[in-house]
């Protein structure tokens, strides 16, 4: 499976034409991955040596499950980015799908009520597809007005927080596989899958094709809106599923939750090197964006910083990381 | 002031395009770099315009090393270059586009406009183009025109060495004699002109010295009075060129592609004609005349208004580029870049992107199978370089990216083939490869439609030309039985 989907292989020549050294194995240069491989073993090794709370197993338990939500929708994120589109509503799917999973358990057995809720995100996605890709309407307007209007759905559903009762609800959130979080692993599942759908399925292909050049994946005889449709419906889909783990998780659902999410999803992709004009972007990079991410989230509460300081933190950290890549790719 | 450069190697992503190049050009001299698409003359402009940094060797002005960064750095220099592609702001005036570095100002800092104008009225009129009116829009400019303030625009700052790619792509007549005038001025001037063009007719007319460069190496370097066409072209290509055009033998087979009273509103009108399997048909017609057009509607991109495309034998009435691959179509479009190619994508990528499905196994694609393929076309439509499957097709030359493309269409496996204008920009070695391809490909029973605005191309690598004028077919004839002013006659509607 190759990592990059797309776009022209990286080079190491900084800005100013300076080179940098190059590590180069059987014939690729792995430079970008071991800068990022890099990255993320210094903030976990800062973490362990800083704080002894790091290392014990509650704080990692924790660090794997707060992982899914982020990860989750970083990767629905890339399938519309790489169409060279976004999606914005995905902070509220999570949490309309979360209330209504936790309305409907009183009524239904707990799997066919998490299956509703998966469902109301694959519904709002493909809204969002067809809007985009039938009517020609801008992504970014299309999924700001499904912002709003699912959020609003979501209090419409109930004003209140829905804690269900029933423990088996929280199974799906907190059962643990071994050591590892069973959401964790469905996350890693939804990755892999999602690189192999990427990479190595002729609707992938097409998908990472349109966000370079719609018009020449059109004259190939593909469907591209059907394609474009798709990937909106994958981003709704996996911001139902995030939704319905985080209401699990935590074990209440509130019509409240979830916002700003998209712009944890966008940033990691962007981490990752996706670019926003389509067409380029790794699921694997953008995996290690989300790692970089929940570290970095995780490591500043164990330092006790206040939130406010944690968000200005975390914008400074994206740039840098940014800047970095940029230095690192083949100006064109 | 003498430029050199020394064992110029470049690499892309572990590619080498250029395998130590030496250059050396001097003042008051024009320099031509003459070579077929993909022998690296477009890497060749960037590292001297600073916008790629040479992986190996170095550049001297004056015996004196100099690092290039930076397309700054080359400015800094002296060093000045137009690309083919435009690069004006189209929605500013035309003195904006050429005083961007810096406007006449009054006191308090606002800009002198009446000035500002004034000052590019001057620039224009002293190079030869004061028929541009400095206050129009760049973007309401022919293209011609804006390849002339392209030029001006390099012109402000009075390099020391000019680097022109292709400029004479865009011209023709008064504005082609406007050029090479200022050319030959500048040269007076002590400027060095780099001239980077496949027109070799122009190069011998304009050239001091010549350099041929083939496959990222110099192979040759001589003067307009001691070469001639002939030998710069076999110097490209790599061997002589006896005939540009295969001898066509009109075999042609039954009929392959119907098309019936098409007509598409304002664009082109009852529309009819037949091809056969084996043949090649021209399609000749000014620029605006409806060709293009045509093309994307046979081919189901666009809906039509009336008539009905027709393969024989088989389904017609495509709504869908989808359905005419079906049944056995295949367009190259006149846009490589627009509508080709996906230009971020590996030339693998590219050549697979109309039969995703035909490598798969199961639901995935089978990547050994793939490689296969593509290795292929690769080798037998000799895209260079040989191993750039996963090579982004950004980084192929123009003509190389062409027979990606072709590839692409040809994995198909067509009955009808429409190329729209195929050898627009390509250079001679590399269209007579073009034209051997499509030969072959008639003679395996394909149905070519060969759409070109190229008079000579048209009838020479035809067996039949369909005329073209104001959405209308207007004249229909032998290739061998007619003659370039016939056609041209019909093209512009003057009823022979």
């Amino acid at each position: 499976m190759t990592d990059q989907l797309a776009g022209p292989a990286p080079a190491t020549t900084t800005a100013r034409g300076r080179r940098l050294p190059r590590l180069v194995v059987g014939g690729r240069d792995l430079t970008v991955q071991a800068a990022f491989v890099t990255l993320i073993v210094l903030l976990v090794a800062t973490a362990a040596l800083t704080s002894d709370v790091f290392l014990t197993p509650a704080n990692l338990t924790n660090l794997l499950k707060q992982m899914v939500t982020t990860g989750l929708l970083a990767f629905g994120m890339l399938v519309v980015i790489l169409t060279g589109g976004i999606d914005l509503s995905v902070g509220s799917v999570v949490a309309f799908s979360g209330i209504v999973t936790a309305g409907l358990v009183a009524g239904l057995p707990i799997p066919l009520a998490m299956a509703v809720g998966v469902a109301t995100g694959i519904g709002f996605g493909l809204v969002n597809g067809v809007l985009v890709a039938r009517f020609g309407l801008a992504p970014f307007v299309v999924t700001l007005a499904a912002l709003t209007t699912i959020r609003g759905l979501a209090f419409v559903y109930s004003e209140v927080p829905i804690a269900p009762e029933d423990p088996a609800f929280f199974t799906l959130g907190s059962a643990l596989a071994g050591p590892i979080p069973v959401s964790t692993l469905i996350m890693l599942a939804v990755f892999l899958a999602g690189g192999i759908f990427l990479t190595r399925t002729p609707a992938g292909r097409s998908i990472v094709a349109i966000g370079g050049n719609a018009e020449t994946v059109r004259l190939a005889g593909i469907n591209v809106r059907r394609h474009v449709a798709l990937a909106y419906t994958i981003s709704g889909a996996c911001a139902g599923l995030a939704g319905v783990i985080l209401a699990s998780r935590v074990g209440i659902a509130q019509p409240s939750v979830g916002v700003a999410f998209e712009l944890d999803a966008i940033a990691a992709c962007v981490i990752g090197g996706a670019s926003l004009a389509g067409g380029r972007g790794s699921t694997r990079a953008t995996f290690g964006g989300v790692l970089v991410l929940v570290l970095i989230n995780n490591l500043l509460n164990l330092y006790g910083v206040q939130s406010f300081w944690q968000q200005v933190l975390k914008g400074l950290i994206i740039i840098a990381v940014i800047l970095v890549q940029r230095t690192n790719r083949v100006r064109t | 002031m003498i430029l050199e450069l020394r064992g110029v190697r470049k690499d892309y992503a572990g590619v080498q395009v250029l395998h130590g190049v030496d250059l050396v050009g001097r003042r008051g001299e024009v320099l031509a770099v003459v070579g077929a698409n993909g022998a690296g003359k477009s890497t060749l402009i960037k590292i001297l315009a600073g916008a790629q940094p040479m992986s190996e060797g170095e550049m001297r002005m004056d015996g004196e090393r100099v690092e290039m960064r930076s397309p700054h750095d080359a400015h800094a220099r002296g060093i000045r270059t137009v690309y083919q592609e435009m690069s004006l702001v189209p929605g500013l005036s035309v003195t904006e586009n050429l005083l961007m570095g810096g406007f006449p100002r009054r006191r308090g800092g606002l800009i002198d406009w009446p000035a500002a104008h004034a000052r590019a009225r001057e620039l224009l009129e002293s190079i030869g183009f004061g028929a541009i009116d400095p206050r129009t829009i760049a973007g309401r400019l022919s293209v011609a025109r804006q390849q002339m303030v392209e030029i001006a625009k390099a012109l402000v700052d009075e390099p020391r060495v000019l680097v022109l790619d292709e400029p004479s792509a865009v011209l023709a007549g008064t504005d082609l004699e406007a050029l090479f005038a200022l050319i030959r001025r500048l040269r007076d001037r002590g400027v060095l002109v780099v001239y980077v063009s496949h027109r070799l007719a122009e190069v011998l007319e304009l050239a001091d010295s010549i350099v041929v460069i083939k496959d990222g190496r110099v192979i040759g370097s001589t003067e307009p009075s001691r070469t001639s066409e002939n030998e710069l072209i076999g110097l490209m290509a790599g061997r002589r060129l006896e005939q540009i055009y295969p001898a066509r033998r009109a075999d042609r087979g039954e009929p392959a592609l119907h098309v019936s009273g098409l007509s598409r509103g304002g664009e082109f009108e009852d529309v009819s004609f037949t091809l056969h399997a084996g043949e090649i048909v021209g399609l000749f017609g000014l620029v605006g005349s409806g060709r293009s057009e045509l093309a994307l509607c046979v081919f189901g991109a666009e809906p039509a208004s009336a008539g009905e495309v027709r393969v024989a034998g088989g389904p017609g009435g495509f709504r869908t580029p989808g359905q005419a691959i079906a049944a056995g179509l295949a367009l190259v479009t006149e846009d490589r870049k627009g509508s080709g190619l996906v230009l971020g994508m590996t030339v693998a990528d590219n050549i697979m992107l109309a039969t995703l499905r035909a490598t798969t196994r199961g639901p995935l694609i089978d990547f050994g199978r793939r490689r296969r393929k593509v290795a292929e076309m690769v080798e037998r439509l000799d895209i260079r370089p040989a191993h750039c499957a996963s090579m982004t097709t950004l980084h192929l030359s123009g003509g190389n990216q062409q027979k990606a493309v072709l590839a692409k269409w040809l994995l198909t496996g067509p009955r009808v083939l429409i190329l729209d204008e195929p050898t627009r920009g390509v250079d001679m070695a590399t269209r007579v490869e073009i034209y051997r391809m499509i030969d072959d490909l008639a003679r395996e029973g394909l149905s070519v439609l060969l759409i070109s605005s190229d008079l000579t191309e048209v009838l020479g690598a035809t067996d039949r030309v369909l005329v073209m004028n104001q959405g209308r077919i207007t004249g229909e004839a032998r290739s061998d039985a007619v003659t370039e002013d016939e056609v041209l006659t019909y093209a512009i509607g003057r009823t022979a």
